[in-house]
């Protein structure tokens, strides 16, 4: 397996998406933006995006540099609120509810839209400490607890064997791919209803990119999952459904064998065959 | 050829190179400097007899050889010193010839031509007198109550002994009068507040006339107790005094109790010199001055010096990273933050002293005068807060020092990946949570960083101090075992003040210059180890908060 980060030549997806149909009827809708434009200044970065995304299934985003995936992504946990002069138009709904509202708490709706971020970020503290830390800024402090949900968390992120016997050494002695794990064990300790994953294997080797795609596999069965990658093979291996974005506008998006295999717009067709990029 | 070796950078290589060197060679030759006149000083010297010749007569004189002058023969001839011909320079010996209550002086400059003979002769005594500085002659007798015990060759012996027991005494007696009559005597002070302040609130009635007459009562009773004790041990101490024969033949008598210490240095062996120079040294370091700060130690302006330090941490630390968290992380970044930025620079470059007269008249005058008003009014007219201590000190250089914990600490929080915060924020942590929980963490180094700088220019500053609280001798420690323990009122004493007044304020010049090299290297010192303290917490929170890589 090659780690492909830019697509520069055809690539046969028929090989990657045997075996994997989605049936789109049966799902029922998690996050739904509607009419969502961002503004970085005077220059719009998204434009009109109007997209669903089906509950515990994962849905990716691909398309080239600069097309506003990793954008749409920070909104779905407004995370771009951090920036300045940024202008957000339309809604994002999460269960029904405009998590742009004003009456809504951001720091609550990131313990349900839980992130990872393209570079492992752990903190410089114990690993047991980075798993809990969530859980410390909800004032839960009970050692019990901690350690129950630090040790499910880890299995969870599939990190537990090999980080059991040092829970309280620095998080920062880790390998990329460990501190990845890591990262995601962090995020699904405090349950999130959604995950969001940008680009979270583009630093990593190929094998720990295999780990962390074994367990995006496994995470789906309890958390809806939207994922930002370059590598669309790795968007064929994980997704159940594809966006696909180019200029900050929402191409095409469909179940991810329909796309790679039957695109509806030129656009998608040129792209995934590597046409441009 | 010329031209080809500029375009090589060679020459620049050569002028950084010169210019590192020259400022080694300067540190090093300050240290050097210090060192080695500062160290020198508790080593015993020789005690030499020169026989010397002057005016046509023979004369002796006893003393240590401290310093050689030579001056060039014109210069000397226009000075009334009559030369030969022959003669190119005048050798002048400066001699410390000691006492002072016979000569008048401590200190005789003899021309080297005039010398006919110097010895040292083995039975010559220093005596470390407590008043008029060194005695330097010859043993004559020991004496009680008058009467001589010993004389000659058995009277060394005797008085080595006697010595050891009035040490005894001594301390005895200053353990008494400072700690325990010390307590009573303060205790007293907070009675007649206590009283004069429930006269001022008409609250003072029988009742409390009787518990404070009879807390009084009880303090007297105790204080008669003690004087009793004291005129016994002043009585034991007076008893025994020595008799010793100057150059000229005179002989003085010296009560034991003026006597710190006699020594016969020229039949000390290495040891016991070695020995010699570490109790001057221990004596240095923990007792307090006499004679005008120039014999004894320096305890109480090592103590004042780092208890300021300590107490300037406390104040600017807190203060400089709140004020920075604020300007970086809740400000909205605009032409405010940058002129509040560069105010905040620019007050690091404004000369010390003025600091000084700043607070002076807004924190010792108004806001210590004021509290006073409020809080204090049984001390009127004497000033607690209103005058200048070591709280105001503190809160000067913590004003002195707080541009430099800013900046710094500025500094550590812009240096955090924004991954880290971005990590804390995703996690549902509010912003405080975050800042509390990683960034402010992440940002100590830093933080110890600025504390190092601040600590490294609060330490050495004299000037501001001169007005807001440092003194040239403070009868008490700031710190002290009667409640609350912790005086900030009181002034105190400073090792920067302490070398100017000194070296320059005091009566015998000649005789403190060594000290004042003395008291430049501790005073080095205690920085250094300020410093490398904090240095080391430092190194520990860098090595517990190490950022992500790249």
């Amino acid at each position: 397996m090659t780690a492909q980060h830019t697509p520069t030549h055809t690539i046969d997806m028929s090989s990657v998406l045997q075996g994997r149909t989605v049936d789109t009827e049966q799902t029922e809708a998690c996050l739904k933006v509607e009419n969502l434009n961002l503004f970085y200044g005077h220059k719009q970065a998204l434009h009109g995006i109007n997209m669903e995304m089906p509950k515990k299934k994962v849905t990716a985003y691909i398309g080239p540099s600069g097309c506003g995936k990793s954008t749409l992504l920070r909104c779905i946990n407004r995370m771009n609120d951090l920036v300045d002069n940024v202008t957000i138009e339309g809604q994002i709904l999460l269960d029904n509810e405009n998590i742009y509202d004003k009456s809504v708490n951001v720091a609550a709706l990131r313990r349900r839209v839980g992130m990872v971020f393209q570079k492992p970020n752990p903190f410089p503290k114990s690993i047991f400490e980075n798993v809990c830390y969530g859980l410390r800024i909800q004032g839960i402090n009970d050692k019990r607890i901690l350690e129950e949900t630090v040790e499910n968390a880890l299995r969870g992120a599939a990190l537990w064997d090999e980080v059991k016997d040092r829970l309280h050494d620095n998080a920062l002695g880790l390998s990329g791919g460990q501190q990845q794990r890591l990262v995601i064990a962090r995020a699904i300790a405090i349950e999130p209803e959604v995950l969001l994953l940008d680009e979270p294997a583009s630093a990593l080797d190929p094998i720990s990119t295999l780990k962390i795609e074994e367990l995006i596999n496994e995470l789906k069965e309890k958390y809806t999952i939207v994922i930002v990658t370059h590598n669309m093979q790795q968007a064929a291996r994980v997704s159940d459904y594809t966006a696909f974005m180019y200029m900050g506008e929402l191409i095409e998006m469909g179940a991810t064998s329909q796309l790679f295999t039957k695109p509806v717009k030129k656009q998608t067709e040129d792209y995934i065959t590597g046409r441009y990029g | 050829m010329m031209k080809l070796w500029f375009k090589s950078g060679a020459p620049w290589i050569w002028l950084n190179a010169a210019a590192v060197s020259v400022c080694l060679i300067m540190v090093v030759g300050v240290l050097g400097l210090i060192v080695a006149r500062g160290i020198g000083h508790f080593w015993p010297g020789q005690v030499i007899q020169f026989t010397y010749q002057d005016e046509g007569q023979v004369k002796t004189i006893i003393g240590e050889h401290v310093d050689t002058s030579i001056t060039p023969a014109a210069m000397a001839k226009s000075s009334g010193i009559t030369m030969a011909d022959t003669e190119e320079t005048l050798v002048q010996y400066l001699v410390k010839t000691g006492n002072r209550d016979v000569t008048g002086g401590d200190f005789r400059w003899i021309q080297e031509r005039n010398i006919k003979l110097q010895e040292a002769p083995a039975n010559l005594v220093v005596v470390e007198r407590r008043e008029w500085g060194n005695f330097y002659g010859e043993l004559a007798a020991v004496k009680e109550n008058g009467q001589v015990i010993a004389s000659g060759q058995e009277a060394w012996s005797v008085l080595q002994s006697k010595i050891a027991g009035v040490l005894t005494l001594y301390n005895d007696i200053a353990h008494l009068e400072k700690k325990e009559v010390g307590a009573i005597n303060y205790t007293l002070e907070q009675l007649r507040l206590e009283q004069k302040s429930l006269q001022l609130d008409n609250r003072w009635d029988e009742s409390q006339e009787k518990r404070i007459n009879d807390k009084k009562a009880a303090l007297d009773i105790e204080y008669k107790q003690y004087q009793v004790q004291l005129a016994e041990l002043y009585q034991q101490i007076r008893r025994d005094s020595l008799v010793a024969k100057t150059q000229d033949g005179a002989e003085v008598e010296i009560s034991l109790s003026k006597v710190v210490r006699v020594y016969q240095p020229n039949t000390m062996s290495f040891f016991d010199k070695t020995v010699h120079y570490g109790a001057k040294l221990f004596e240095f370091l923990t007792d307090d001055p006499r004679e005008a700060n120039t014999e004894g130690g320096i305890f109480p302006a090592i103590f004042g010096t780092v208890m300021m330090v300590m107490m300037m941490s406390v104040i600017v630390t807190p203060f400089g990273v709140v004020a920075a968290v604020y300007l970086r992380e809740y400000a909205k970044q605009g032409f405010t933050t940058r002129l509040i930025r560069i105010a905040v620079n620019n007050l690091a470059g404004v000369p010390s002293i003025v600091y000084g007269v700043f607070g002076l008249g807004f924190f010792v005058y108004i806001l210590g005068g004021n509290i006073d008003r409020l809080f204090y009014p049984e001390s009127a007219p004497a000033p607690v807060f209103g005058t200048p201590g070591l709280l105001w000190a503190s809160i000067t250089l913590a004003l002195l020092t707080l541009p430099v914990v800013i900046v710094s600490t500025e500094e550590g929080l812009a240096r955090i990946p924004k991954a880290i915060r971005e990590g804390s924020l995703a996690l549902g942590a509010t912003k405080l949570e975050t800042l509390w929980r990683t960034v402010l963490p992440m940002a100590s180094p830093a933080m110890m960083t600025g504390l190092i700088l601040a600590v490294a220019r609060a330490a050495g500053e004299v000037a501001p101090l001169m007005l807001v609280g440092v003194v040239k001798l403070a009868p008490t420690l700031p710190l002290d075992g009667n409640y609350p323990f912790l005086h900030l009122d009181r002034k105190f004493m400073h090792l920067g003040f302490h070398i100017y007044d000194v070296g320059f304020q005091s009566p015998n010049v000649e005789a403190a210059r060594p000290l004042v090299y003395a008291t430049s290297l501790l005073l080095v010192l205690v920085i250094v180890g300020l410093n490398l303290a904090a240095i080391l917490i430092r190194n520990h929170l860098r090595e517990k908060y190490r950022a992500l890589e790249g």
